[in-house]
Parts: structure tokens; C-alpha cells; sequence
């Protein structure tokens, strides 16, 4: 009887291990399959300009918004740490370097996720429930390839470009409330961003936001596309669940990698 | 003896801790159209879609032409499935695409077809299922019977060899449930496409399908002509089409076949016993196709419900009214001889007036004709012979002009 328990309470404790593995497994099958088709002719350039149009053209305003006010609150904080130091001339770097190796990439995809991959999920695990998948299946149209493919596409073209907004927008936010606001030398400014901001910082921003929209992407698409393997939920409830998850571990695992990545590229 | 296109051996599918699949052997004839009945959730869908690959069965063989599905190569299974086409439940169109969209999306995605041969084809296929004025609609703009006909103008524009229809005819009214059975027999002559159908529309599919097969406890229990699918003695079967099959037929408020034939027994009944004649009347409508091409299904059925509800007036309440096919109706005339039946005939052909049948939009040139047929019964005859006999002694043509 023990023993019986004892085998149980293993079972379970496996099952525990092996559910993590097996789903990263899955999770990468499917990352490689999208991104294979990316490239499989005939190539999805209408599909592709559509979504990047979706995903990049309609965030450009909100990533302004949240680009500007970043930049401001990183100066206004940055002021009142550096001025007791005497260095508030090295808030132009402090800034941009912040934004540019750090916030751009990070928020850019975090604010992405809220407006484009919550969206990706529910609409591929509308989908999915409503047979409309199966329906690909059956007219021998690749689902991955037709669904995933040109998010994953439209995502690596637009996430640099918006993080690029993103920094820029900031440091002008930083320039806002560091000299307009609180008189601070816009020359002083400017010039520290040039001379402490390097070609590497920027690159490794651009590598971050490539790798971020790969993260993205695919788990917002994953969660939607396997919402009928849920068993937490089915129907409307298991789209609900699955654009809750999509949300929860995109921006989980954006910090995680970018913790990961700043460690390689520092 | 003829080969089966596609054939089940012994398929087992398991959904957890519930077979549904349970050894299910079933044989799917080249340019026949094949129905699976039998009970909700007994695993018709799921039949259906081992076929086209959308679930993998546990074990047994799910061949085609021969060959076993799960050992097909990659490419080989691309040609499978580039012939095979599947008609959802739910009609499964993409929400976010219009009609025409909708239609185009197999033919872009798998054919390189120029644009010009593409709009052609839609065009041509929205024309023959009557999808009129509505390219630029989305799926959740149309009704459920307009999504149906949308689902199968994007199931047939790729010309299949083979469409699954999972049943395709839930949740839409009495005329137009007949006009997509109509529109299955009917492409299915044209096209020459080998039909599965998943139903549960007794007795209509009796007259559209080839084969019947009934599925019960994940057994194929019975599999045959539609005949001998309703004369077998087997109860279970019995009782599903006896417990589907309503009495009247919901078209034309007429006695079903299998209703229809119990009184022709009894009326052979007293002719035997007590030398009672009676006579039969066939009503074909022998140019259905083509007005189902220039006018449409669903106007068919309306002209054909019309037809039969003018008929049902003028005869006698004695008079045995029953639908014998698609396009037949039967009048059985109790204590009549051949003489009174061919006058009920002239009459008939005098009393109906075009303009009570054809409550449609009018088409020039057009002619709704209906042959009459009639003969006399001899003791011991079956339905099956009294009713070729009046097919072949076709002698009275009512024609009505649609103009």
C-alpha cells in the first residue's frame, strides 16, 4: 500500500518535471517550424506587410507615449540621484544608456505583447476552437506556416524599428524634464549621449529586440494555437485562459532572456 | 468485383478513457455517395476525419486505393489530400475573410493559378450554388443556410475527387435542408465526386446515397444499398430510422416512404383478400437538373413543396400521398382502376395552374414538366415493380411555364 502511494506521489512528481520539458519541447518544434517558413517559398510578403502594418504601424502611437514618459521619469529620477553627486551633466548618459541597452528593448515588447500578442492569441485560438484551423488542415494549407510564419516575420522587422522609436522618443522625454523642466544644459545633454553611447550599446539593444520578438511571438501564437489542449478550459473560456497565459509568460520570459542576454552582451 | 476506393479495417480511436472507434470496417465506393448514420456522438465526425487525416487512429488501416494511410510518403499524401475536400458542421469559414475570399483561399494558397482563371472559377461556382450579391460580406453577415453554400462553393471550387460532408444540413429550414440534399445528388451526377456524408435526415438520405452505413457502439452494425439498410430486420437499426422518421416529410407534408409503403401493403392487403384494386400514380419531375441550374435549389424545393401541396388539394382524403425520391412523388388510390386513375391524372393536368406552383421570380423560357405515370396493381406485385411500370407508361406530360 505504501508503496503504492510512494509510486503515486513519483508519478506525480514526474509528471511535474516532464510537463515543463515536454512543452518547451513542443514550444521549440513550433518556433522552428514557423521560422522555416518564413523563408519556404513562395515567399508570404502580402501576409507579411499586413501584420507588420498591425503589429508595428498601429503600436507606433502607443510606444510613443510610453517612450516619451519613460524618457521623462528616467530624467526627472536621474536628476535628483546625479545632482547630489554634482554629475547631473551625465544625465543625457544615464538616459540613453538606460533606454537604449535596457527600457527600449524591454518595454517596447512588453507594450507589444499587451496590444499585438494578446490579440495574436485570441485570434489564432478563435481559431482553433471554431475549426477554422482543421479547415487549413484539410485544404493541405499549413496552419503554422499561413498563421505563424508572417507574425513571426512582421514581428523581427517591426520590433527593432520600434524599439528604435522607443529610444529615440525616450531620450527626447529625458531631455524634456532634464533641461527644459530643470535646467540642465541641452549641449551637456546631447553631448554626453554622444560620447558615452557606443555602436555596441545600440546592437545589443537591436539583438535583444530580435530575440524578443522571436519570445513573443512565438509563445502569443503557441498559446492560441494550442488552446484546444488546454486543460483548464475549453471554448471561449480556453481562448480566455490561453491570451491570459500568452500575456503572463511573454513578458515573464522577455525579462528572463533579457537578464540572460544582458549577461553575454555586457 | 468493384474495389473500394476508401476502406476502413478494423479501426480503434480511443479518447481518453472512451472508445469511440471500436474495429470499424467500412468500404467507400468510387462515385458513390456513402452515409454514415447512427446515434449522436457515436463517432461519426470522428470516422470522418480519419479519412482526411485531421485524427490519427489507434490502430487497424485506413486505406485508399489500396494503399494504408499512415504509410503513405509526405508527397503522397499531399496528392491525397489536394483531392479531398471537407464540408464542416459548423461550416468552419474564416470570420476575418469575406465571401470571396473565403472561396479563393484554397485555390491561392495551393494552385498557381493566374488571378484571372481564379476569379473565373469562383465566379463559376458561386453561380451554380446561387451565391448571388454577397462577395464582400463576411460569414457572421450571412445566415446559416448561406454559410453552408458558402462552405461548399470553398469545398467544391477546387473540383475534389472526394468531399466529406459532416453534417451538412443541421439547423437549416425544411427547404433549404432539401435543396443542400438536392445540391449533394446533384453535383455529385455532375462532378462524378465519391460522397461521405455524416446525417441524421432520415428518410432523405435514403434518396440521395448510394450506400448507407449505420455506426453504433464504434461498429459499423449494417452497411448497404439504401434498400437494404430498410428492409433489414436488425432492431437497432429499425428502431434509429423508425425513431428518426417522422411521419409526414417536412417538404412537402406528404407520408414518408417507409410510411407510404406500410399503406400500400395494407392496400395490397385487401386487393389480395378481398379483391379491392387500386391503382398508383408516379409524378416525375424529369428536368430537375436543369432547373436547378437556372433557377436554383432552394426555388426547386419551393416549386417542388408547391407542386405537392396543390396535388395533396385535389384528391381524395382515402388517397395515399408519399415522397418516393428526390424529385418522385407517389399517389397510391385506394378501390381505383386504371381508367379512374388516368381521369384523376387528366384531371389533375387541367386543375394545376402554373401560377399556384411557381411562387418564384419568373425565367424566360423555363419549364417546370412533370410526367405522370400510372398503372393498375396485381395481387403479389412489390412497390418496386408497380412503380417501374408506371415509369415506363409515362403518358401524360403536365407542363408549367415559368415566365
Amino acid at each position: 500500500m505504501r508503496f503504492t502511494a510512494a509510486n503515486t506521489t513519483l508519478a506525480a512528481l514526474g509528471r511535474l518535471a516532464l510537463f515543463p520539458i515536454q512543452e518547451m519541447g513542443r514550444i521549440a518544434i513550433f518556433f522552428s517550424h514557423g521560422f522555416f517558413h518564413i523563408f519556404s517559398p513562395p515567399l508570404q510578403i502580402s501576409k507579411i506587410i499586413e501584420q507588420v502594418y498591425f503589429i508595428g504601424t498601429k503600436s507606433v502611437f502607443v510606444i510613443c507615449l510610453t517612450g516619451a514618459f519613460t524618457g521623462m521619469v528616467l530624467g526627472l529620477q536621474g536628476y535628483y540621484t546625479l545632482v547630489k553627486f554634482g554629475a547631473e551633466g551625465l544625465l543625457g548618459a544615464a538616459v540613453a544608456l538606460s533606454l537604449i541597452r535596457e527600457m527600449g528593448p524591454v518595454l517596447t515588447a512588453i507594450m507589444v505583447v499587451g496590444r499585438a500578442g494578446s490579440a495574436m492569441a485570441a485570434e489564432i485560438g478563435i481559431m482553433r476552437i471554431s475549426e477554422q484551423i482543421d479547415a487549413l488542415d484539410t485544404m493541405d494549407i499549413d496552419p503554422v506556416r499561413f498563421l505563424f510564419s508572417p507574425r513571426m516575420a512582421a514581428a523581427f522587422i517591426s520590433f527593432p524599428l520600434l524599439t528604435a522609436i522607443f529610444d529615440v522618443v525616450g531620450i527626447f522625454g529625458g531631455y524634456l524634464s532634464g533641461s527644459i523642466l530643470l535646467g540642465i544644459n541641452p549641449g551637456i545633454y546631447f553631448a554626453k549621449i554622444q560620447s558615452s553611447v557606443l555602436m555596441k550599446d545600440i546592437s545589443g539593444g537591436f539583438i535583444k529586440s530580435l530575440v524578443f520578438s522571436a519570445v513573443v511571438t512565438t509563445i502569443c501564437c503557441f498559446q492560441g494555437y494550442f488552446t484546444h489542449t488546454r486543460a483548464e478550459g475549453f471554448g471561449a473560456k480556453g481562448v480566455s485562459n490561453a491570451t491570459t497565459s500568452a500575456v503572463v509568460a511573454s513578458c515573464v520570459l522577455t525579462l528572463i532572456v533579457d537578464y540572460i542576454l544582458t549577461s553575454f552582451l555586457i | 468485383m468493384k474495389k473500394p476506393l476508401i476502406e476502413f479495417e478494423n479501426v480503434f480511436k480511443k479518447f481518453g478513457r472512451n472508445q469511440i472507434l471500436n474495429g470499424v470496417n467500412l468500404s467507400i465506393y468510387r462515385g458513390e455517395v456513402t452515409t454514415i448514420i447512427g446515434k449522436s456522438g457515436v463517432g461519426k465526425s470522428v470516422l470522418l476525419k480519419h479519412i482526411i487525416g485531421l485524427l490519427k487512429h489507434d490502430s487497424g488501416r485506413i486505406l485508399f486505393q489500396g494503399q494504408p494511410l499512415s504509410e503513405m510518403q509526405k508527397s503522397e499524401r499531399k496528392v491525397f489530400k489536394n483531392k479531398i475536400s471537407y464540408l464542416f458542421q459548423g461550416s468552419a469559414l474564416f470570420d476575418s475573410l469575406s465571401v470571396v475570399e473565403n472561396i479563393a483561399l484554397p485555390l491561392k494558397e495551393k494552385q498557381s493559378l493566374p488571378a484571372a482563371e481564379i476569379k473565373k472559377r469562383i465566379r463559376n461556382t458561386m453561380e451554380k450554388l446561387d451565391l448571388r450579391d454577397i462577395d464582400d460580406k463576411y460569414p457572421s453577415q450571412l445566415s446559416g443556410g448561406m454559410q453552408k453554400r458558402v462552405a461548399l462553393a470553398r469545398a467544391l471550387v477546387t473540383d475534389p475527387e472526394i468531399v466529406l460532408f459532416d453534417e451538412p444540413t443541421t439547423g437549416l429550414d425544411p427547404i433549404r435542408k432539401n435543396a443542400v440534399h438536392s445540391m449533394i445528388a446533384d453535383y455529385q451526377k455532375r462532378f462524378g465526386f465519391t460522397g461521405v456524408v455524416v446525417s441524421h435526415e432520415i428518410p432523405d438520405i435514403f434518396y440521395f446515397s448510394q450506400r448507407v452505413a449505420m455506426l453504433e457502439e464504434g461498429q459499423v452494425i449494417i452497411e448497404g444499398t439504401p434498400q437494404e439498410v430498410q428492409q433489414t430486420t436488425d432492431p437497432a437499426v429499425q428502431q434509429f430510422i423508425r425513431g428518426l422518421e417522422s411521419r409526414r416529410d417536412d417538404l412537402t407534408g406528404m407520408h414518408t416512404q417507409l410510411q407510404g409503403e406500410k399503406r400500400f401493403l395494407e392496400e395490397m392487403g385487401r386487393l389480395e383478400r378481398h379483391q379491392v384494386v387500386f391503382s398508383i400514380i408516379l409524378f416525375s419531375i424529369n428536368n430537375i437538373e436543369e432547373i436547378n441550374e437556372t433557377i436554383g435549389h432552394a426555388e426547386v424545393q419551393t416549386v417542388l413543396k408547391n407542386f405537392s401541396v396543390q396535388t395533396l388539394n385535389r384528391l381524395r382524403i382515402t388517397d395515399i400521398c408519399l415522397r418516393y425520391g428526390l424529385d418522385k412523388i407517389l399517389v397510391v388510390l385506394p378501390n381505383t382502376d386504371i381508367d379512374q386513375a388516368q381521369m384523376v391524372c387528366d384531371r389533375l393536368a387541367k386543375e394545376l395552374k402554373a401560377e399556384d406552383i411557381i411562387g418564384i421570380r419568373p425565367s424566360p423560357e423555363l419549364c417546370f414538366s412533370v410526367d405522370a405515370g400510372f398503372a393498375e396493381a396485381q395481387q403479389g406485385m412489390q412497390i418496386e415493380h408497380i412503380v417501374a411500370i408506371a415509369e415506363s407508361a409515362q403518358n401524360e406530360l403536365l407542363e408549367f411555364k415559368v415566365c
